[in-house]
């Protein structure tokens, strides 16, 4: 049972991490719960999809496609939420101060939220896929588990959701007017991390080259199968063994993201300044 | 449509990497009853060699190892290809992730 339980954990921590960063982003928008549960119901969904058609997808492309398919996923969940970024760095000013105004109405509605609930439903999808899987794969290998099965999920569920509440609880107590710096940082580094996953799917498949097999190794200290391995792979896109283009890809990922945020944050509307250009 | 058309871009690379790797020297590993067979494979050091999983069980398994930073779902009775190397001498452990207390096994690199 209880290794069924650290496998749903180490599955669920990812997505709800991911779930946990983007209702820490939203908070204040209107409709975000809305958005996220789309997000969430789509991810399960796809996952069921994909995990009875995982015969089909590890056959495609000469037997690479279940690398391809894990690439682009989390390629589309990258490129989601760099626009999020992108956005809030135009916007982000005006809804913190907002935000922080007792009683000043919310300027939800205008924002994406499409954009959060497809990396929502992403991370849900491919962590869930596998899950299926695993589970399925219990269920069927022998009668007499099913006990020991459902107790493990639910103790792996409810241990990956009560990590991430902690960290949902914790972002909250962030106040209003740097939470959204915060978070921004946060999906910079998790949309990172999640391209240096992809690029590692790519070396797996043969597409990229490594250069470089390991360009650290900490697999003694933080293993990657370990809680706290996959919670910092979450977070800030922790490997052990780190080829050398995942550590390209990461710098590059980061810096992309920040030149496009400085260039489309240059004409934000900033509160501050213009309400003591009034009066003056 | 960016995306898509990446995504065949990606594909026909796959495609022709994995037609142009078929010279590469090959092992077979079978999944029975969630054990490999064998539990130990020897492979050259310093190449790279094309490992073919064959799962004979009805229920999916997934190679995962972070020795050789793979991690692959094979479905029931279906087979995969994993690419690994080029290794350096050393030994190398795997497991099916699905029933890790009877799914192990190592890779020698020679």
């Amino acid at each position: 049972m209880l290794a069924t339980a650290v496998i749903v954990l180490r599955e669920v921590l990812e997505a709800a991490l991911v779930v946990s960063i983007v209702l820490a982003a939203t908070r204040g928008v209107r409709h975000r719960g809305l958005w996220v549960s789309y997000g969430v119901g789509a991810g399960v969904l796809g996952a069921l999809v994909v995990a009875a058609f995982a015969e089909k997808l590890a056959a495609a492309a000469s037997g690479l496609g279940q690398e391809i398919f894990n690439a682009s996923v989390l390629g589309i969940a990258v490129v989601m939420l760099g626009w999020h970024n992108v956005w809030m760095s135009k916007h982000g000013r005006e809804m913190a101060a907002s935000l922080s105004q007792v009683g000043a109405a919310v300027r939800g509605g205008t924002r994406p939220l499409y954009v959060l609930a497809i990396v929502v439903s992403m991370a849900v999808l491919r962590e869930g896929s596998e899950l299926v899987l695993f589970l399925y794969g219990i269920a069927a290998s022998g009668p007499g588990q099913s006990g020991q099965l459902a107790g493990g999920f639910v103790l792996g569920l409810v241990g990956g959701i009560a990590l991430s509440l902690a960290m949902y609880l914790g972002l909250l107590r962030i106040p209003a007017k740097r939470l959204f710096a915060v978070t921004g940082w946060l999906i910079l580094l998790l949309a990172a991390g999640m391209a240096a996953q992809a690029a590692a799917f790519l070396v797996q498949a043969d597409i990229l080259p490594p250069i470089g097999q390991a360009v650290w190794d900490t697999s003694r200290f933080v293993p990657d199968d370990s809680v706290v391995g996959k919670l910092l792979h979450t977070l800030i896109g922790y490997t052990a063994k780190p080829y050398g283009i995942q550590l390209a890809v990461y710098l590059l990922t980061i810096g992309l993201m920040l030149a496009l945020m400085r260039l489309v944050g240059r004409g934000a509307y900033k509160p501050r300044v213009d309400r003591l250009a009034g009066q003056s | 449509m960016a995306r898509l058309r990446f995504l065949a871009l990606a594909m026909a690379a796959g495609a022709f990497c994995a037609g142009a790797l078929a010279q590469d020297a090959s092992y077979t590993l079978t999944i029975k009853d969630h054990r490999f067979e064998p539990t130990e494979i020897q492979v050259p050091a310093g190449k790279k060699v094309k490992l073919v999983v064959k799962n004979l069980d009805a229920t999916p398994e997934e190679f995962d190892s972070s020795d050789l930073r793979r991690e692959k779902v094979i479905p029931g009775k279906s087979e995969a290809t994993i690419m690994i190397g080029p290794l350096r001498p050393g030994a190398y452990k795997f497991i099916g992730e699905f029933h890790e207390s009877t799914a192990k096994g190592t890779v020698v690199a020679k």
